[in-house]
């Protein structure tokens, strides 16, 4: 019963959609403001509708209910509960409904948090969210039915993916799917901006803190998963370029790319054609990566073939989507006008920089992923881009990039006269250029590309500290409190999100410059000597956990005769699938982690035998990760600032000198 | 200078800025592609020698040894139609079984052996890397319409 209901929840949400996105858009157009007033109720319904259906199909997989086909295929009665709940999101459709829920999510919110939006512009926003709402919910209902019934019912069910089995998989996909659908908000105002011809500083300082948060979840996304990868894979790597992590990693530079492009347009009126093409490609790379991951093609182009409606589908909605948007964007962004002028030093022409840059780091990530795909689907061959191109590609690009995100703060908008700057930032570049020299010093190498690294995030932090400083000097309040409160919360979240980039550079860069990485073969009893570090392998036992037997081996860890901590690496054998899954054992720390996995026993069997142990020394690593956090923070400090609260109050002002004609 | 001159140098710098983006992006991605090989055509002298690439197929049953007191272990990869030994130094992936698929990258040694430098082997139980099942699909669409030599004729071996 409860999933039939669940089903037809999800179809009265797409009609419910349909409403939402016809209705307004005739109201905005008509300027009826009864017909644009449906806009509100609707997105609020389908968010109740889709909610309504996704608890369902939670409850079917909380019960083990195996009668659901979803449910068999991906859950286990063995299964703890928070994974059978996390289940839901394990399988195609399940995630693909969870997507869904997100967009009505955010379409709720819209509805929420917009009260001063103009009513034609919000009708629309919302009736743009709409048809992305059709779309979906189609999908699932045609070709994804998480409902499907299952006759007989298996008395258990097919259990989920081992690899899946881990906290990771609770909080990183929904995170992450809140960022790639958060786009969509940011997409809905720049279509209903070239609809209404109405492309303004006003519209801009609207977008701004919906494409923010989005890109703040995106990032801690992100960042799960770079974490989940480290610790679950046993490899100790926390960036593959795999494909999956480049579906990813695409809209978050367009959408990095956008939130400073939406600033130049906030304050200065410029970069508006600018701005709106990109709000149109962060989502479009957003439905790429969803459907890049969900349609198994990275698994083998031929997956379209084996299923030809989803295929068809997917292809088919992309090109309505994006094609559709372009066509708009084509034939209306004449419409929506140029903006101010701007030397070539100032604030706008470094942004200018900034995103010039993003996006060819984005078109290079694009081109490695797509094209073994093109060629492989052309039948031309096999190949891979594997790491070695991207990090070609990338370093090149991202340390011009990180050297602006030194300067673009300080500098003046219009015009930033250079002597000027180098009076604001000559502490930043002694302190840079110190940092460079003893960092790599202090580490016991000295490395050229590490004393880069150091270089460009020791300037990042100095620069964002230095502007924190002048500030505060120059402030008339008195008293530090009154001096802290008289700036923006948006201006500090762009210091916290900065130095984030400058903790993260740290990171990358000490544990690539640093990282001491042994597969050794150890005996019972026996030691080795890794980066000044003591490793004795005491042996192994079998350990039994929920729904899998664990073989738990113990390692000492001593450091100048003292024992430091005690490691416990896992091979997990799941008894359901037999899969054998390899859990690490790190010790972490601020200056890095000893991070200890298992390998195969190599002599014997049981307890006496000796094993390959891989022991991993990663300095700094879990800055990488802290990086990402300090982003995000700053990300939702930002959004907390009032100006966005008082979008009403503030929009005739500085918006009517630009407005475009209608 | 005047507007129209300002934005020529503009435009002009951005064609710059692409271009060099351009020739950097591509010659790295020309120096860097791995392409891949299957067995029969590495037994068909057509991978390269020089050049690391990729095999793909099964790790045949019973080859997998170790070399004595080290992580050296040597296995064969088939398509089922040929063979080919490869050594490896490291852990093995989870996934790594006698009968499964597996893809690894590294070169020829001038032994006749490859040298695998990574063995991939992914996700879960049941899924074949998409090198590996197309190895053996062209292997059985060269040798004609034989009935499914499969995994486990493989794994007898």
């Amino acid at each position: 019963m409860i999933p039939e209901l669940g089903h037809f929840a999800l179809i009265v949400a797409l009609l419910v959609a349909i409403i939402q996105s016809v209705l307004p858009m005739i109201g905005a157009a008509r300027r009826d403001r009864a017909l644009m007033g449906v806009a509100v109720t609707a997105a609020r319904a389908q968010f109740g509708l889709v909610a309504l259906a996704f608890g369902c199909l939670a409850w079917s997989f909380a019960t083990s209910d195996f009668s659901v086909a979803n449910v068999a295929a991906n859950s286990n009665t063995h299964l703890p509960l928070h994974f059978r709940l996390a289940a839901t999101w394990g399988s195609h459709e399940g995630s693909l409904l969870l997507w869904s829920m997100m967009l009505a999510g955010w379409g709720f919110a819209v509805t929420v948090f917009s009260r001063n939006l103009p009513q034609v512009l919000r009708a629309r926003v919302l009736a743009v969210l709409g048809m992305i709402a059709i779309g979906f919910l189609l999908f699932l209902l045609t070709t994804s039915d998480p409902f499907t019934r299952l006759f007989p019912a298996p008395p258990e069910g097919r259990d989920l993916n081992s690899l899946l089995q881990d906290p990771g998989m609770v909080a990183h996909p929904p995170m992450l799917y809140m960022g790639y659908v958060g786009f969509s908000v940011a997409f809905a105002f720049a279509i209903a901006a070239l609809i209404g011809g109405r492309l303004d500083a006003a519209w801009a300082r609207w977008s701004r803190p919906w494409t923010t948060v989005a890109w703040s979840f995106l990032t801690v996304g992100i960042a799960l998963g770079s974490v989940w990868a480290y610790y679950t894979l046993g490899w100790g790597g926390w960036w593959f370029w795999d494909p999956v992590e480049n579906a990813s990693f695409m809209p978050w530079l367009a959408g990095t790319a956008l939130i400073h492009s939406l600033a130049v347009t906030e304050k200065r009126g410029a970069f508006r054609s600018w701005t709106v093409l990109l709000a149109i490609v962060a989502f479009s790379l957003s439905l790429i990566g969803t459907f890049l991951v969900r349609s198994g093609v990275l698994t083998s182009v031929h997956a379209f073939a084996i299923d030809p409606a989803r295929g068809l589908y997917i292809l088919a909605f992309l090109a309505i989507v994006i094609g559709g948007s372009l066509t708009l964007y084509a034939v209306r962004a004449g419409a929506v006008g140029a903006g101010g002028d701007f030397a070539p030093v100032s604030r706008e022409s470094l942004l200018l920089g900034n995103n010039v840059l993003l996006v060819v780091a984005l078109v290079s990530v694009l081109l490695g992923t797509l094209y073994p795909l093109f060629v492989d689907a052309l039948a031309a061959g096999k190949i891979s881009v594997g790491p070695p191109y991207f990090n070609t590609v990338f370093y090149p690009l991202m340390a011009p990039l990180l050297f602006l995100v030194g300067v673009g703060p300080v500098a003046a908008w219009r015009r930033a006269p250079i002597p000027e700057l180098w009076t604001r930032l000559r502490w930043a570049a002694g302190i840079a250029v110190v940092t460079a020299a003893l960092v790599p010093v202090a580490m016991g190498r000295w490395k050229p590309l590490v004393a880069l690294g150091m270089l460009l995030s020791a300037w990042i932090a100095a620069a964002t500290l230095s502007s924190l400083v002048h500030r505060l000097r120059h402030a008339p309040q008195r008293g530090l409190t009154a001096k802290l409160r008289a700036n923006a919360p948006a201006w500090y979240g762009m210091l916290l999100a900065h130095l984030g980039v400058a903790v993260f550079v740290t990171g990358v860069t000490l544990v690539k410059g640093y990282e001491v990485e042994r597969d050794v073969r150890l005996d019972v009893g026996q030691s080795v000597v890794v980066a000044g570090d003591t490793y004795t392998f005491r042996g192994v036992a079998a350990v039994p956990g929920p729904n899998y037997d664990a073989i738990v081996a113990t390692i000492d860890m001593t450091r100048a005769d003292r024992h430091v901590t005690t490691l416990h690496p896992q091979k997990r054998t799941f008894r359901s699938s037999g899969q054998v899954i390899t859990e690490a054992s790190i010790e972490r720390g601020i200056g890095g982690d000893h991070y200890v996995s298992l390998g195969e026993p190599i002599t014997g069997s049981g307890a006496s035998g000796a094993w390959a142990v891989r022991i991993y020394v990663k300095p700094f690593v879990d800055w990488i990760w802290g990086g990402c956090l300090l982003m995000a923070l700053g990300g939702f400090t930002a959004v907390a600032d009032r100006r966005y609260r008082l979008a009403r109050a503030r929009r005739s002002e500085p918006a009517a000198a630009l407005v475009a004609p209608t | 200078m005047k507007p129209r001159t300002r934005r020529f140098v503009w435009i002009g710098a951005g064609l710059v800025a692409v271009a060099a983006a351009a020739t950097l992006i591509l010659s790295a991605f020309r120096s860097n592609l791995v392409f891949f090989f299957t067995p029969s055509q590495v037994y068909a002298h057509e991978a390269p020698q020089s050049r690391p690439f990729r095999i793909g197929g099964l790790v045949l049953g019973g080859s997998l040894e170790r070399v004595p007191g080290t992580l050296t272990v040597r296995f064969k990869v088939t398509d089922t139609a040929a063979t080919v030994p490869v050594t490896y130094t490291g852990l093995l992936p989870d996934l790594f079984k006698e009968g499964k698929g597996v893809v690894a990258q590294g070169a020829m040694g001038a032994d006749g052996t490859f040298h695998a430098t990574q063995v991939l082997a992914k996700h879960d139980e049941n899924y074949m890397p998409p090198e590996a099942k197309a190895a053996i699909d062209a292997a059985h669409a060269h040798s004609g319409a034989m009935s499914m030599p499969s995994l486990h004729e493989a794994r007898a071996q």
